[in-house]
Parts: C-alpha cells; sequence; structure tokens
C-alpha cells in the first residue's frame, strides 16, 4: 500500500505540492491528472523517491521513505519499475541491454536465462525481435514500450507512468493503454498513471486523483469524475480555456 | 555563511564541498566492491587506449622541442651532453605528468561531463536511480578508476615518448655525442622523479574522473547546461592540476629528501 500524508515541496520560492494526502491500495490503477506544471511529476518522483519533500510523509508497504539516503531508497525501489514520459533509454545500449539493465545488475542468471526474460518482456510489450536494435532506431511509442518491459521484467509491484501517451498518435497511445491494462491484469501490479488524455485516463484508471491549486482537488472512480458539475473538474475534462 | 549566499565565493565553497561528498561517497563504493568490473575495463579501453595517440603526440613534441631549447642554450657554455639529463628529469617529474593530465583532461573530461550531463537532462540517470542502481557505483566509480589506473600508463609512455624524441633530435640532428649525452642523463635521473611524476599522475587523474563526473551529474537542463558543464569541466580540471602540481612538487621533493630517495 503506499500512502501520502502532508506532502509539501516548494523548488525555490515556487510551492509546487501544498499538504498532498492520498492512499492507494495494492492492486489499484490510479491516474494522476492535472494542468501542465501543475506538479504531477513532482508527485510521482516523490513516490519513487527521486525527490525530497520540504514535509510530509510517504509510506510505501508502512515503511517511510522520506529522508532516507539514496543506498536505503534503491531497496524500496526495487518493488517499483517506472516508465518515464520520454523513456529515458540508454542510448548507448541496444534494446536488450536496456531491458535487461535491472536483472544484470540483481539477480545472478546465466545470459541464456537473461536471454529468455527479455525476450519474454518484449514480447509482452509487442516487440518481439527488437532485441539487436539501438533507441535511436524506435519510433517514440516504441520507445516507451522498451521501457515499458525495462520496468516489469524483475517483475516489481508498482509501475509508474510518467504521461506514457503524451506526444503519441491516438492509435498508438490506445495500444499502450491496452499494454498499460494488460500489465495490471497480468502481473497483477499497482499502477499509478500521470496524465494529461482524458481518454486514456477513462480507460485505465479504477481510481483517478485531480491535482489542482497544489492541492488534490478530486478523489474519485473515472464514472464519478466525467459526471461531476463542479466548475474546475468539468474545464478540465472538457478541455476547455480559462476565459 | 548565510552573507556568501548567492555570491560566486558561495557557490564555489558549495561546489568544493559536493565534490568532496561525491569524493568520499565515490571511494566507500570502491572500497566496498558495489561497482562492476566490466564497466572498469571498459573506461580504461575508453580513458586509456583511446587517448593514446594524443598523449604520444604530446610527448614526442614537448621532448623535441625541450631538447631543441635545451641545447640551444647549453651550447654557449659548451654542456651539449647535458641536455638528455634536463629533458629526462622535466619528462618524468614535470611535463610528462603535467601535459599527459591537461591532455587527457580535454579529451576524457569533457567526454565524461558531456555523456553523464546528457543522461542527467534525459533522465536516464533518474532511470538508473529507479532501475535501484546508484549512479555513483555505475557511472562515477568506474570512470575514477579507470582515470587513476589510465593516466600513470599514459605518463610513462608520454615520458619515454618525450625521451626518445629528445635523444633523435639531440643525437640525430643537432649532433649531440651520444653516449656522454645518455650517461649524463643516467647520472642525474633518479628514481624519485620517477616516483614524483607517477603520484602526481594517479592524483590527477582523480581529479579529471571527479570533476568531470561532478560537472555532468549536476549540469543544468537543457543544451547549454551540457555545453557548460563540458567547458567547465575541462577548465577547473585543467586549473586544479596546475595548482595541484605546484603544491605537489614542493611537498614531494621535500619527502624525497626527507626519505633519502
Amino acid at each position: 500500500m503506499i500512502e501520502v500524508r502532508q506532502l509539501q515541496k516548494s523548488f525555490g520560492p515556487q510551492p509546487v505540492l501544498e499538504d498532498v494526502s492520498f492512499q492507494i491500495e495494492n492492486g489499484e490503477s490510479v491516474v494522476i491528472i492535472g494542468r501542465s506544471g501543475g506538479g504531477k511529476s513532482v508527485l510521482l518522483k516523490h513516490i519513487i523517491g527521486l525527490l525530497q519533500p520540504d514535509a510530509g510523509t510517504v509510506l510505501i508497504d508502512g515503511e517511510n521513505i522520506v529522508g532516507m539516503n539514496e543506498r536505503q531508497l534503491l531497496r524500496v525501489r526495487r518493488k517499483f519499475g517506472m516508465v518515464f514520459q520520454g523513456a529515458a533509454l540508454f542510448d548507448s545500449m541496444t534494446v536488450a541491454e536496456n531491458v535487461a539493465f535491472g536483472l544484470r545488475r540483481h539477480e545472478h542468471l546465466t545470459e541464456a536465462e537473461v536471454a529468455k526474460r527479455v525476450a519474454a518482456a518484449l514480447d509482452m510489450v509487442d516487440l518481439p525481435g527488437t532485441e539487436a536494435k539501438n533507441p535511436a532506431e524506435l519510433s517514440g511509442g516504441m520507445r516507451k514500450r522498451v521501457g515499458l518491459a525495462r520496468a516489469i521484467i524483475y517483475e516489481p509491484r508498482i509501475v509508474l507512468y510518467d504521461e506514457p501517451t503524451t506526444g503519441l498518435d491516438p492509435i498508438v497511445s490506445d495500444s499502450i493503454d491496452k499494454l498499460i491494462i494488460r500489465v495490471r491484469d497480468q502481473l497483477k501490479v499497482t499502477s499509478i498513471v500521470v496524465t494529461h488524455d482524458m481518454r486514456s485516463a477513462r480507460r485505465v484508471g479504477t481510481h483517478v486523483l485531480m491535482l489542482h491549486a497544489r492541492k488534490i482537488y478530486a478523489n474519485c472512480t473515472p464514472a464519478a469524475l466525467f459526471a461531476s458539475t463542479d466548475a474546475v473538474v468539468r474545464q478540465f475534462v472538457d478541455g476547455v480555456a480559462d476565459p | 555563511m548565510n552573507f556568501l549566499a548567492g555570491t560566486w565565493i558561495g557557490e564555489w565553497l558549495t561546489g568544493l564541498g559536493r565534490i568532496a561528498l561525491l569524493s568520499r561517497e565515490a571511494i566507500a563504493s570502491v572500497l566496498t566492491f558495489k561497482f562492476s568490473r566490466r564497466d572498469v575495463l571498459y573506461q580504461v579501453y575508453f580513458i586509456g587506449i583511446k587517448s593514446q595517440s594524443v598523449v604520444i603526440v604530446t610527448g614526442a613534441f614537448t621532448g623535441m622541442v625541450l631538447a631543441a631549447q635545451t641545447y640551444f642554450q647549453f651550447h654557449k657554455v659548451k654542456m651539449d651532453t647535458a641536455t638528455l639529463a634536463v629533458v629526462s628529469v622535466s619528462m618524468c617529474s614535470e611535463l610528462g605528468p603535467v601535459l599527459t593530465a591537461l591532455m587527457v583532461a580535454g579529451r576524457v573530461g569533457a567526454a565524461i561531463a558531456a555523456e553523464l550531463g546528457t543522461m542527467r537532462v534525459t533522465e536516464q540517470i533518474d532511470a538508473l536511480r529507479t532501475l535501484a542502481t546508484h549512479p555513483v557505483d555505475y557511472l562515477v566509480v568506474p570512470r575514477l578508476i579507470a582515470s587513476t589506473l589510465a593516466v600513470p600508463l599514459l605518463t610513462v609512455e608520454s615520458m619515454s615518448v618525450g625521451i626518445a624524441a629528445s635523444y633523435f633530435v639531440g643525437v640525430h640532428l643537432l649532433g649531440i655525442e651520444p653516449t656522454y649525452a645518455w650517461w649524463n642523463m643516467l647520472k642525474y635521473s633518479h628514481d624519485s622523479d620517477v616516483l614524483i611524476g607517477m603520484v602526481k599522475s594517479v592524483v590527477y587523474g582523480g581529479i579529471i574522473a571527479l570533476i568531470g563526473c561532478y560537472k555532468g551529474l549536476s549540469c543544468r537542463v537543457g543544451a547549454e547546461g551540457v555545453g557548460r558543464a563540458t567547458t567547465e569541466a575541462v577548465v577547473y580540471s585543467s586549473i586544479t592540476i596546475l595548482i595541484v602540481n605546484f603544491f605537489l612538487t614542493m611537498v614531494l621533493e621535500q619527502l624525497c629528501v626527507i626519505l633519502g630517495l
């Protein structure tokens, strides 16, 4: 279970998060929505300990990760996989080396076993046979799939997605959404997806958190969010600019 | 110390503190064997093998010009055969380690800062951290070990090539009598000159790797940030090497006298 309590974060004089609290149960698929620059990615990075808050606590399975040093966080992060907005593939490595990175670092497997696990992970993200390619040869959608394969290969319990469909066409976005659902259902992972894409939010989320004015403004199911009559929620859901 | 905040002195002290913390983390990682030997070997190849041409050319032409200049001055006082001795001592204790380090700082320090800086701005370093890998173990330590191993070896190469080139210029182009020149070189060059050069080159190897890694890991977002980190890595490494060289020379020469080397 993930529990965030009264999280606060500022960058210099600019407050980004204020008194953010929520709870995510194991196996849930939570979508975090909100306007650009509203602190969604910052919140996601606090959950995995890439950023430390100014105040508040982040509990992962009851363990507070705030104040842990980098080495203590490495142990906690083995529960996580993360897919980055730009995929963040290691550009000096092939697809297979990228996907196998976590396995080679943390598990003592033979090369044959590593190759088998890599092939299985690439199969799961519908990219069989791409092991020898370089990241530069891949399209945006393919890069995100490789990023997902790299994140799930060592079977984490929680997968974080930072804007997985941003910059992709609707058809590729749909395939990424289906992939997120497939990973959630087959691997029984907890998923946290940061997105602007309301179609994606409706499809992959069992729960939606809406960040607005540095706070959690809405915490409900996708159906309740889309049915909401609240002016702020409606403006975001309908995509209406400020007058 | 709040009065220093925002001033260049404050920023300079902050940078020094951060490099000290990075060094501590890297040394702890080395001592607990948290790095991969394969990564170290790759970096030895990149820093050592790939820098050879630059170092050989630098060493050769430095030795040649030093031989020529020394000969032109010594010839006036009929001390032609002392030329190689001056070149040998200079190449071993000063020019070999310093020029090799400066050339490696230009080639490798810049490459380290650019590579790590690009990794930082494209979130590859965050990706490493999410894959439960400490950036110091994976990125800094292999470069630090490789640099402290490769720079002394490159320095030996530079010294040898420089002395050989100076012999060629002195004996074959300037007509110095070879037997006396060789005899004087062996007489006035001591083990301590080579030892001082080796100690210096180990220190310079560490400086190049640590400053390059620090500048890359702390670079600002964007192409401009990477460019600035690369430039600063070369400039700061070079200046640090030149400053440290003076203090190392003073300390090591005195130490050699005290120890009777």
